[in-house]
């Protein structure tokens, strides 16, 4: 074979050695999909079976050689009947089934680990919480529900992990979640499934799964030194918004801390969770939301900071829970650049140290 | 062999294609282009249609020959991407949407219900002309450098992030898109208003039924399409904002604008198709389609629900959970009359007196090929699910089962069982039947292993892709072959019988439709006297009744 036809002979090889059927299971998901799936299938062929075996028996039974005349018949009620309701049923049990597999998908247990993913064309970019910046990988621990937040820096992409059986869309200006709970070691794909550009086939990556121990060793050895919230800390310093989101009791504006999660109360008198989505906007575009007993006096950010920035801050303001934190945060950008050697008063907190750059 | 088939043809020694006819009737490229007769705007349908496939076609060849292999070698990821955004484009909006109405719809609606032509023959002729214009903008588009942003133009995409020609793409598709609301807007004007006496609305043939379908979802669809692509255009030239999230736009709501249309063009693009199925199955069973009411009410149901599934395709996009129980619901619920359809088509058969004809043989293939794609669509509607196949493969393969397996398919059935009408001439049934085989192994061939490899994740749109994929992009390629093969054969064979073939005197068929009652090809009138329709559709009775008193007089 080789000799007739080498290319055939490579086909041949390749097809014994490297032919994917079905996508490896590796999320806590995965199976419950496939169970859904496989029943759709099961369903699917059962239906065609019954319309090809109508076909051909008919074909058969009353070819014109073997019935010349036709028996002309008006239609039945009752048959209509059955295969107007029986499918119906049926697409209705998938329908239940489905909705509450996405429900599942799409709603994040209370527990889980959140990871930020910017897309931008063409990149995949992870923000883990402890400030692990990865391109184009996710490493993520088996055993451990992981919740992903999805933004887009550009265009629409999704977040596709066929292997966990999910994906996600990113969509610019606005937040989306998805989680899973990782189950087998591994390497699997990560593709971005919405075309998004030329290069929408590069924007692909490798979802690292592992066991709890060797993540905890892989998160060690790629820590880049400030945790996320430490980065926000730092950016809410440099762009001074301490000067006026701060606990004086003559601050300008309100005060952030335990700000996450609670309900705020705006100038129209209606009231809002501050959620992820609800800080990113307060950052990027201010006025759309005025806190009551403030005046609107806060500039725009848009295009001042990146999304990754945003982020940041939003990391920081989710782990802020006291006015100390915050006071904290204002001395040390207070401090006079002279004595910024020994800047950290001791007793502070190893978070804050961080923002003072040497 | 006479026992196996119902044609009968005239004596050939005797027989000539009548000397007036709409063909005959006036010469001169003149007397075409100016013409309002609708069986000429048909005849240039078809031509204009037919030279569009062929260019989508050539340029699907292209997608598949760069998909052989995992590496982007034989073109450059732009170039790939301009092929399958112009793939989608010419194949939908200038092959798809216009395919059965405005060649079969155009030609046998008036002659169907009995009337001498369309109720606005000016405006059918300018559809035709709004078309062409649209045609050559979209060949300007093309030749010019063409455009990349997918058939979707999902901004902000193509409103911020491309620099190909997206303006003129989208003024050619708002162009397209008038013709399509003239051709619904006179198909429902002709039902309404010149069915002949005696055509009451439940003697209507069902092609006329789901054509009539068809168009309500032209008239209230294509609007809807027309703005979201002015308001592209609008964003790219002045930046207005609508869907620009730093202007407070919001990017998905194109897409809720352009699904609200695109959804419904599924359905554009099926129902004639479905049509043609049910007078073709009825045809050659002789007998009257099982549950006439029941398959003429599941196309208005599939109209109707057609219009509240939309966002079906936007389960993984952040729509609000609720919402997306609504039209998951929804999406089960326009499935089942489809199921219906395709069940009275098999129960026609029932006690019928079957011929194996080549239109059949395609009707049989639809039946097969869109179940397959109608319960994948299942798998798509149900939300779960949805995740994991969503924008992969699958989707890919689940629309070209419907698209290309159902509505090319019933196209082709329904050319060839009014291919006699249209021209006088038989088509040659042997290498016809065998064309009809060809295309069906090499469609499963082709679009089959795309399901595997979108449940494995592949994702649609991708110029490279992971070698494990190759195995079954290699089958899809070679399939690919023998379906252009399959479409070449009957463009070859029926020019060939435009001349050479036999001829097929009023009513080869023996079918029942008031098309069949008149000379082949019909006067530029259609009739020689208005009809009165005194029977049922598909009344095979009436037709024996009638042929035995014609023998007995002559005799």
């Amino acid at each position: 074979m080789n000799q007739i036809s080498p290319v055939l002979w490579q086909f041949l090889v390749k097809w014994l050695t490297n032919f994917a059927l079905f996508p490896p299971e590796a999320s806590k998901i995965a199976p419950q999909m496939d169970a859904l799936y496989f029943f759709m299938v099961l369903v699917s062929l059962v239906g065609l079976t019954i319309v090809v075996l109508l076909i051909v028996s008919f074909s058969l039974l009353y070819s014109k050689k073997r019935h010349p005349v036709a028996v002309q018949i008006e239609g039945s009620t009752l048959l209509e009947a059955t295969w107007t309701i029986i499918p119906l049923g049926l697409f209705l049990v998938m329908f239940v089934w489905g909705a509450l597999l996405y429900f599942r998908i799409y709603t994040p247990p209370a527990n889980a680990m959140n990871i930020y993913i910017v897309g931008k064309q063409w990149m995949w970019k992870a923000e883990h919480p402890g400030g692990q910046h990865e391109i184009n990988s996710l490493h993520v621990p088996t055993g451990q529900a992981v919740q992903l937040t999805l933004i887009s820096q550009d265009v629409f992409h999704s977040f596709s992990i066929p292997a966990f059986r999910v994906k996600r869309e990113a969509i610019p200006g606005r937040y989306t979640t998805v989680w899973f709970e990782a189950t087998t070691p591994g390497t699997y794909h990560l593709f971005c499934t919405q075309y998004c550009g030329t290069n929408h086939s590069q924007m692909i990556g490798d979802i690292v799964v592992m066991t709890p121990d060797d993540f905890r060793i892989w998160l060690a050895g790629s820590t880049s030194g400030n945790s996320l919230a430490q980065d926000g800390e730092r950016l809410f310093a440099s762009l001074s918004c301490n000067a006026c989101h701060n606990p004086r009791a003559d601050s300008r504006g309100p005060n952030l801390a335990n700000v996450y999660g609670s309900r705020l109360t705006l100038s129209t008198g209606q009231t809002i969770t501050a959620d992820d989505a609800y800080l990113r906007q307060s950052i990027l575009n201010p006025s759309a939301h005025n806190i009551q007993g403030y005046a609107p006096i806060m500039p725009t950010y848009q295009g001042q900071i990146s999304e990754e920035g945003v982020i940041a801050l939003v990391e920081y303001l989710k782990n802020l829970n006291s006015d100390y934190r915050i006071q904290q945060t204002l001395n040390t950008t207070e401090l006079p650049a002279a004595n910024e050697g020994s800047a950290a008063p001791a007793g502070k907190s190893p978070a804050a140290q961080g923002e003072v750059k040497p | 062999m006479s026992a196996a088939t119902i044609v009968v043809l005239p004596d050939q020694s005797t027989a000539r294609i009548p000397k007036m006819n709409f063909i005959t009737r006036e010469n001169g490229l003149l007397s075409w282009l100016l013409t309002g007769d609708h069986k000429r705007i048909a005849t240039l349908y078809l031509i204009s249609i037919t030279f569009f496939f062929f260019i989508g076609g050539a340029l699907a060849g292209l997608i598949r020959l760069e998909l052989l292999t995992p590496q982007t070698d034989l073109v450059a990821a732009d170039t790939y991407n301009k092929l399958f955004t112009m793939h989608g484009v010419i194949m939908i909006f200038f092959f798809l949407v216009p395919s059965v109405p405005a060649t079969l719809g155009n030609f046998l609606i008036p002659m169907m219900v009995g009337a001498k032509d369309l109720a606005l023959p000016k405006v059918n002729l300018l559809s035709w002309y709004l078309y062409i214009i649209a045609g050559i903008m979209a060949i300007y588009t093309m030749a010019a450098g063409g455009v990349d942003t997918g058939w979707t133009f999902t901004t902000p995409l193509s409103t911020h992030y491309l620099n190909t020609h997206v303006i003129s793409t989208g003024l050619a598709i708002f162009v397209a898109g008038f013709s399509s609301i003239f051709t619904g807007l006179n198909f429902i004007v002709t039902i309404h208003k010149m069915r002949c006496p005696g055509m009451t609305w439940f003697r209507l043939p069902l092609f006329v039924w789901s054509n009539y379908a068809a168009s309500i979802l032209m008239v209230l669809g294509t609007p809807v399409l027309a703005i979201t692509l002015v308001l592209i255009v609008l964003e790219r030239t002045v930046g207005i904002g609508v869907f620009d999230p730093a202007k407070g736009g919001d990017p998905l709501l194109f897409q809720h604008l352009f699904w609200f249309y695109s959804h419904p063009a599924v359905y554009i693009m099926i129902l004639p198709g479905m049509g043609v199925i049910s007078e073709v199955v009825s045809t050659f069973s002789r007998k009257r389609v099982f549950g006439y009411t029941a398959v003429a009410f599941s196309s208005v149901a599939i109209a109707v629900f057609g219009f509240f599934v939309w966002a079906h395709h936007m389960f993984i996009m952040g729509i609000s959970n609720y919402a997306v129980l609504v039209f998951s619901l929804l999406t089960m619920l326009v499935a089942v009359p489809s199921a219906i359809k395709i069940f009275n088509w098999a129960f026609t058969l029932y006690k019928g007196s079957i011929t194996f004809e080549t239109p059949m043989l395609y009707a049989f293939g639809f039946m097969g090929l869109f179940t397959i794609g109608g319960m994948t669509g299942v798998f798509l509607g149900a939300s779960g699910t949805d995740i994991h196949l969503t924008e992969t493969y699958f989707i890919v393969a689940h629309f070209h089962f419907v698209m290309v397996g159902g509505m090319l398919m019933a196209f082709l059935a329904g050319i060839h069982f009014w291919w006699p009408k249209w021209t006088g001439r038989m088509y040659p049934e042997k290498i016809s039947q065998l064309a009809a085989v060809v295309t069906f192994i090499g469609f499963n061939l082709t679009f089959f292993p795309q399901f595997i490899l979108g449940t494995l994740g592949m994702p649609r749109r991708y110029a490279a892709y992971p070698p494990e994929f190759q195995i079954l992009n290699v089958f899809s390629t070679a399939g690919a072959t023998i379906l252009g093969i399959g479409y070449l054969l009957p463009v070859l064979y029926l020019t060939w019988s435009l001349k050479y073939g036999a001829i097929a005197g009023n009513n080869p068929w023996q079918a029942t439709g008031l098309e069949w009652q008149t000379q082949s090809p019909p006067l530029t009138e259609n009739f020689l006297e208005i009809p009165i329709m005194d029977h049922e559709a598909y009344d095979y009775e009436w037709l024996e009744r009638m042929q035995q008193k014609e023998v007995a007089s002559v005799g």
